[in-house]
């Protein structure tokens, strides 16, 4: 059951922030904040669920920057190809 | 950003793809094993096989929680169910686990009420709305799911709703990664690393397998790119000969973990001295109960169970595929007398287990393909 | 007749859930139990409809029966999905349907406004449809016997000029036509039960495709070789009937399937396949290659059809299942539904 997935919160529901409405691909769930209280996210972050508990936060950042390395993956081959190319030595 | 698109993105697994090509050394043969049944599935519903070259094996661990539970435990709970007035909830995936006299939708079929639900809380829910039953949930899972039964336990404590207990079948990963490594048929080079049951136990614990079982480990994320991102990570540290735990998971897991969902596992749950694991055999410290604190909530205690220790069916061969030590189709009944229509043993009923995640995506395409 | 009795293949002790999902369970049902007891003298694999000589004049006609719960739920209630359902089931087999008669089982105690409201959805749906229905019968049985109301309703029609549908029709090469997104039906209903804490903004999808397989007739006629509408077990289900019935393999493009984000985020929360979820208002069809641009066009010009889509092909292989291959080039065997996810959708 290692099932989890993201989703936005859209509305906090009570006072202590332990209850949160949240949207994956436009479906709305009730999901229970109740693990994340040390440091409670607020409305437009994003939260991994799972059996409908909030497990921790999604840093955007952290996710810009995986994609980031692995776009670069392919330029970062060629341009030791062209290094090579030069006689320049390689690894 | 909805961190699943961009995670599939068609030309980045391309790219990562052949990335992985041009790291592997075409004269080594490479096993990497996936702990979690949550990568298992992945890998086999995006055929991420057929993007890896032919030398890098996938061995799928003993990582889902439903197949590892020794059939004697789901009777054990399903004995609770034929109480009068009690109503048995579990996750879907337990439904149509056999047990010696049939799964709880079988169970369902003959009477009893039994009830799908897709969170402790809706067990919780279900007792407050019904005060006239009790309320039992099976609970199961690693890391993952257990803060979140601790949580619900906390609550029904709080507020006093006697109508509810768990019934705690809980296991942790750490003790099921060491059994791997320390059973002899098995060698695996490298481990993926459980991506969500890291979210509540950090990355630390897994720092022996890097400095005492010298095998590489990375924390990965459960799309297709982050899988396969993974396996560069993991052939770049073999290629640098280094041993270490990353994070693949970045955007999910912090290296520390969740220290609230920790702290309700400790206010709840101690380790038991053993349990015994499907295929692995009794493995100490290895799963969770519940606290005398919260006593009044342990199924086990408030219901007396058979507590029988029942033997998978001899020919059927679980602890071996769990292990890794057999593929699914190694099974004498896999195919045959195990199918996911009647399914002899968990791992072809749960959509984590190697065996139904093999015969559903990969036996039948090739059964057909090389017909 | 002792001969027919020792056909019977179905050896499970008990009637489950599981046999009337629309799965694999259900057909073993049907092979197994149904078929070598009543249809012995039929050759022809079993389809939506029957096609029923009757002094040289070829009528279709069908029956079903509708179970649904709630009764009531977003884009339409028991008495729309049974006239729908049964006009679909003839449209499909190539009939247009003329006249229905419906049964009603009704629970004593059941409110009299809710079975008016649902006669008068039954109403207006048949008007909608161009059908007539053209008498029924009812029952009543004690509280407690039956969950409010079932209805049954059967239709009869004439083949539609032009079509002629059999999976012995279906060649390798020939297209896969998906009249429009899949899974918006069965979700609804799982949302409308209420149990789960799950919001969206989705409709049952029930309506005839009457119209969509008219249109389709006009322009392609004999270059329709198949259809079904994938009701109980998704299309996964269908084209696995599909491909078991003639022997041939069915690729799909994942990328290429409709699905509303609603329905695939459902799925995800919920561990489903959209696949396997019932739709009352989808049809499939096979297309003879060189057609089925024109098929999909004709699709494309009515007016519920805009999302139609051409989803795959069939080839030789793999024969006799289906094949869903992702945008990356990996793949994946896809099934017949097996056990029941989702209970009690229609």
């Amino acid at each position: 059951m290692c099932l989890a997935i993201p989703g936005k919160i859209v509305e906090l529901l009570d006072e202590d922030r332990s209850l949160a409405v949240v949207d994956v691909l436009g479906v709305r769930r009730k999901v229970d904040l109740g693990l994340l209280l040390e440091d409670p996210p607020s409305t437009g972050d994003w939260v991994l669920i799972h059996v409908g508990f909030a497990m921790s936060k999604i840093g955007e950042q952290d996710a810009l920057e995986q994609l980031r390395m692995l776009t670069d993956l392919g330029e970062s081959e060629a341009a030791m190809e062209e290094a090579q190319g030069y006689g320049l030595g390689g690894p | 950003m909805r961190f699943v698109d961009e995670f599939r993105e068609p030309e980045l697994i391309t790219k990562t793809a052949d990335e992985i090509r041009r790291l592997a050394d075409s004269k080594r043969h490479y096993r990497f094993m996936e702990v979690c049944g949550g990568h298992t599935h992945s890998i086999y519903r995006f055929g991420l096989k057929d993007l890896l070259p032919s030398n890098i094996e996938l061995v799928h661990g003993p990582g889902c929680p439903v197949c590892v539970l020794p059939m004697g435990r789901i009777d054990d709970g399903l004995s609770m169910a034929e109480q009068p007035d009690v109503i048995f909830t579990a996750f879907g995936d337990m439904m149509r686990v056999p047990g010696t006299r049939g799964s709880p939708l079988e169970y369902k079929a003959r009477g009893m009420d039994v009830r799908i639900i897709y969170s402790p809380s809706d067990a919780l829910k279900l007792a407050r709305s019904n005060p006239d039953k009790h309320v039992m949930f099976f609970a199961i899972g690693f890391e993952t799911t257990a803060p979140s039964t601790a949580l619900t336990l906390m609550r029904a404590k709080a507020e006093g709703i006697g109508n509810f207990s768990v019934f705690c079948n809980h296991v942790t990963i750490i003790p099921a990664i060491r059994a791997i490594l320390d059973s002899p048929d098995m060698r695996i080079d490298a481990f993926i690393g459980p991506g969500h049951v890291s979210t509540v136990i950090g990355c630390r614990p897994y720092g022996w397998i890097a400095s005492n079982e010298e095998k590489p480990i990375v924390v990965a994320g459960f799309e297709p790119l982050d899988v396969l991102q993974s396996i560069v990570m993991l052939l770049r540290q073999l290629n640098q000969n280094e041993k270490k735990v990353e994070n693949q998971y970045k955007r999910a897991v912090p290296w520390e973990g969740n220290r609230a969902a920790l702290k309700a596992m400790a206010e709840v749950f101690e380790l038991r001295p053993y349990f015994e694991w499907r295929g692995l055999g009794f493995i100490s410290q290895s799963a969770l109960r519940i606290r005398a604190s919260y006593a009044k909530w342990d199924a086990e205690r408030r219901f007396t169970v058979p507590g029988v220790r029942v033997t998978d069916p001899k020919a059927a061969q679980c602890g071996e595929v769990l292990k890794g030590v057999l593929k699914p189709a190694q099974c004498k009944l896999f195919g045959k007398e195990c199918t996911p229509e009647h399914p002899v043993g968990a791992l072809m009923v749960s959509s984590e287990g190697s065996c139904a995640a093999y015969y559903n995506y990969e036996h039948r395409k090739r059964a057909v393909l090389t017909a | 007749m002792t001969s027919a009795i020792s056909k019977i293949r179905f050896r499970d002790p008990q009637i489950e859930m599981a046999h009337g999902a629309g799965g694999k369970a259900s057909r073993r049902l049907i092979d197994g139990l149904f078929a070598p007891l009543l249809f012995g003298s039929v050759p022809t694999p079993l389809g939506d409809a029957a096609h029923v000589n009757m002094n040289g004049t070829c009528v279709a006609m069908t029956t079903d029966s509708f179970v649904v719960h709630p009764l009531r739920f977003p884009g339409g209630s028991i008495g729309k999905l049974a006239v729908n359902g049964t006009v679909n089931d003839l449209a499909v087999s190539g009939a247009k349907a003329r006249a229905l008669v419906v049964s009603y089982v009704l629970e004593a105690g059941l409110p009299t406004e809710i079975l008016e409201a649902e006669v008068r959805a039954m109403a207006e749906a048949a008007n909608a449809a161009g059908v007539v229905i053209a008498g029924g019968d009812t029952k009543v049985v004690e509280h407690g016997k039956a969950d409010r109301m079932y209805i049954t309703t059967s239709g009869i029609g004439n083949l539609i000029p032009g079509l002629s549908v059999s999976p012995a029709a279906v060649r390798s090469g020939d297209k896969i036509l998906l009249s429009g997104p899949i899974g918006d039906h069965g979700i609804t209903i799982l949302l409308a039960r209420g149990e789960l804490d799950l919001e969206a903004d989705l409709r049952s999808d029930t309506r005839s495709v009457l119209p969509m397989v008219e249109a389709l007739a006009e322009t392609v006629g004999a270059g329709v070789h198949w259809m079904r509408d994938p009701t109980r077990g998704g299309v996964a289900t269908s084209l696995n009937e599909l491909a078991h019935d003639c022997g041939l393999g069915i690729v799909l493009s994942e990328d290429a399937i409709p699905v509303r984000d609603e329905v695939r985020g459902a799925c995800e929360l919920l561990g489903l396949d959209p696949l396997h979820i019932a739709n009352e208002g989808q049809f499939l069809a096979v297309i003879a290659a060189e057609q089925a641009e024109a098929a999909l066009e004709a699709l494309h010009g009515t007016p519920r059809g805009r999302h139609a889509a051409l989803i795959g092909e069939v080839s030789e292989q793999p024969a006799g299942a289906v094949l869903v291959r992702t945008l990356y080039g990996g793949s994946r065997i896809v099934d017949m539904l097996v056990g029941d996810p989702l209970p009690r959708i229609c």
